[in-house]
């Protein structure tokens, strides 16, 4: 077949997964941007248009602030603890030695273990007094009475300890996939130069992996603002609403409250706020890797 | 530092991390071992329960006010739904997008490309309203096809990666010998796609299996619950209580995830390299 004939039995092959798309993601979107214009109640006929009314309201209200506040900060602390702790986990797995495969899997189970089931065993980890952790400290000689999940700041903080735990193994692999396509010759030169452990990571590694790292900052982003099933289980949104992150926020505007043309104005904003961070860090790592390339 | 020291370190560091990401296994299937009503397990007593209550196992398993059995059969139905739904209309597309030229095709593939970045929570609202009036709340349909929304345009992605490398000579080979388009798709490319098949299976399994807001948007009777949606259920109803219970069904829920994981994981392993670094 040569180069640029026309063949219409594409449009055949391609017509289910279009259709389908179609149907259950651009109309959808659509259909949601609609219901964010109205005051849209789930168990009310009338459906008022007011425009931009949800969002100008949204603006003003300080629980959405609230969890829009919350998210940055579980973003913030859990997206960068996250790419450096796999990062390092990384590191260690692939170098060759014995048995190192069986501890990738073992890094791995959490991942695709369910959410539901690992936040119980949470829950029991973070338990004053009889749980894992307040054992442990109680073990060693501190405080084991704290009940983590009941305390503004700690609920937050075990939040993301969780998502470390969690986020580790599908990281851990990537990075992995990447370090493994450094060429060896690189690091045989540099051995030749008498480059330290530090200055081989620093200058081969890091700028090597850059495009895996951006791969992995920007998909723990993009999954770190979507938390949801976590403070589901483990925390509603307290103590004193300091883990009501936007995900919760709007599960509870449409599924109790049942507003869900304001849950589909939050929906917006959540998707704006992600899309933009994404495009900034897109920005940011491509201009560092410049900057690399030209050094 | 000499060699055997390092070596140890980093033996030292590795049997750390395991220890922190299999403890709460380990935790889960010995609590559910201790007696239905015993207090929850400390470190002291994990290990030396007042018996083997494996009767938790059976209890669970036919309690009548939460048919774990039937949440089970309804996570496998679905699952298997998804799966097969995924894989026909990936494989199609992405044969399309891999093989024919036509026009607009590169315009739409970035289009599929596209949906990859709305995040699923915009859609599930609309999505609700929308299965509402298809009348498909609480039945498979309405739990089954609105669940390929995320995975449709990564599954397309990720299979025309697989079918690039596929070389062209083969279809070339193919077409001589009077293949159709349909031909070259069924006996050249898709026999030759096994393990890129199999890894989105796998991804579609725990991914289905493992989703909680759909599953539990989606139903109402609890007939027609999934697994992961019985088990908060479930969680609810004791109220941190009775964690034995709890964590037998938290197993039973996490073996058949555990199984498909261990005997696929080298098709995870595969999938993120293709869907992460080729792209």
């Amino acid at each position: 077949m040569h180069q640029g004939d026309h063949n219409w039995r594409g449009y055949v092959f391609v017509a289910p997964a279009t259709i389908y798309l179609g149907l259950f993601a651009f109309f959808p979107m659509l259909f949601a941007a609609w219901m964010a214009l109205h005051r849209w109640h789930l168990l009310k006929e009338n459906h008022e248009f007011i425009g931009l009314g949800n969002f100008l309201a949204l603006a003003q209200d300080p629980f959405f602030r609230n969890a829009i506040a919350n998210t940055l900060v579980y973003v913030a602390a859990s997206v960068p603890l996250g790419v450096i702790t796999s990062l390092a986990v990384a590191l260690l797995v692939a170098q060759p030695l014995r048995g190192v495969g069986l501890f990738r899997t073992l890094f791995y189970i959490p991942a695709v273990a369910s959410q539901v089931a690992i936040s119980m065993v949470w829950i029991w980890i973070l338990l004053p007094e009889v749980g894992l952790l307040n054992s442990a400290l109680s073990w060693v000689g501190f405080d084991g009475s704290r009940n983590y999940l009941a305390e503004p700041g700690w609920a937050m903080a075990a939040l993301v300890a969780m998502s470390l735990w969690i986020g580790l193994g599908p990281r851990m692999v990537i990075f992995l996939a990447g370090l493994q396509n450094i060429p060896e010759q690189l690091y045989e030169a540099a051995a030749i130069d008498g480059a330290t452990g530090w200055q081989r990571f620093r200058h081969i590694t890091l700028p090597m992996l850059a495009p895996t790292t951006l791969f992995v900052v920007v998909t723990t982003t993009i999954a770190a603002f979507q938390l949801f099933t976590p403070v589901y289980m483990m925390t509603r949104g307290g103590p004193r609403r300091t883990t009501d992150v936007v995900l919760y926020h709007i599960y509870r505007e449409a599924w109790q409250k049942f507003e869900v043309g304001t849950a589909s104005a939050m929906s917006y904003v959540l998707f704006a706020m992600i899309l933009l961070v994404a495009l900034v860090q897109f920005r940011i790592m491509r201009r560092s890797m410049q900057e690399g390339a030209a050094a | 530092m000499s060699r055997p020291w390092r070596t140890i370190l980093v033996y030292a560091a590795l049997v750390t991390i395991a220890v922190t990401t299999v403890i709460p296994l380990v935790w889960m299937v010995f609590t559910s071992l201790h007696p239905p009503m015993a207090q929850i397990p400390t470190m002291r007593t994990l290990f030396t329960p007042d018996g083997w209550h494996f009767e938790n196992y059976h209890y669970v398993l036919t309690f009548g006010e939460l048919p774990i059995a039937r949440f089970a059969l309804n996570s496998f139905i679905v699952t298997t739904g998804v799966v097969l739904f995924q894989l026909t209309l990936c494989s199609l597309a992405a044969f399309a997008f891999s093989r024919l030229n036509w026009r607009g095709r590169d315009t739409l593939f970035f289009v599929f490309l596209l949906t990859m970045m709305i995040p699923g929570q915009v859609l599930v609202v609309p999505l609700f309203t929308f299965v509402q009036k298809l009348g498909w709340l609480d039945t498979y349909w309405g739990l089954i096809v609105p669940y390929a929304y995320l995975s449709t345009a990564f599954g397309t992605f990720l299979l025309r990666q697989f079918f690039n490398s596929i070389p062209r000579s083969l279809d070339e080979a193919a077409r001589l010998d009077g293949c159709s388009d349909w031909g070259i798709f069924w006996h050249v490319i898709l026999p030759s796609s096994k393990p890129a098949l199999a890894t989105l299976a796998a991804f579609g399994f725990i991914w289905t299996w493992t989703d909680f807001y759909w599953a539990m948007l989606a139903t109402s009777s609890t007939e027609m619950r999934t697994l992961e949606v019985g088990l908060s259920v479930f969680k609810d109803a004791y109220g941190g209580m009775r964690w034995p219970l709890q964590m037998t069904a938290a197993v039973i829920v996490l073996t058949p995830v555990l199984i498909v994981f261990l005997a696929m994981q080298r098709f995870f392993v595969r999938g993120m390299v293709l869907s992460g670094l080729k792209g």
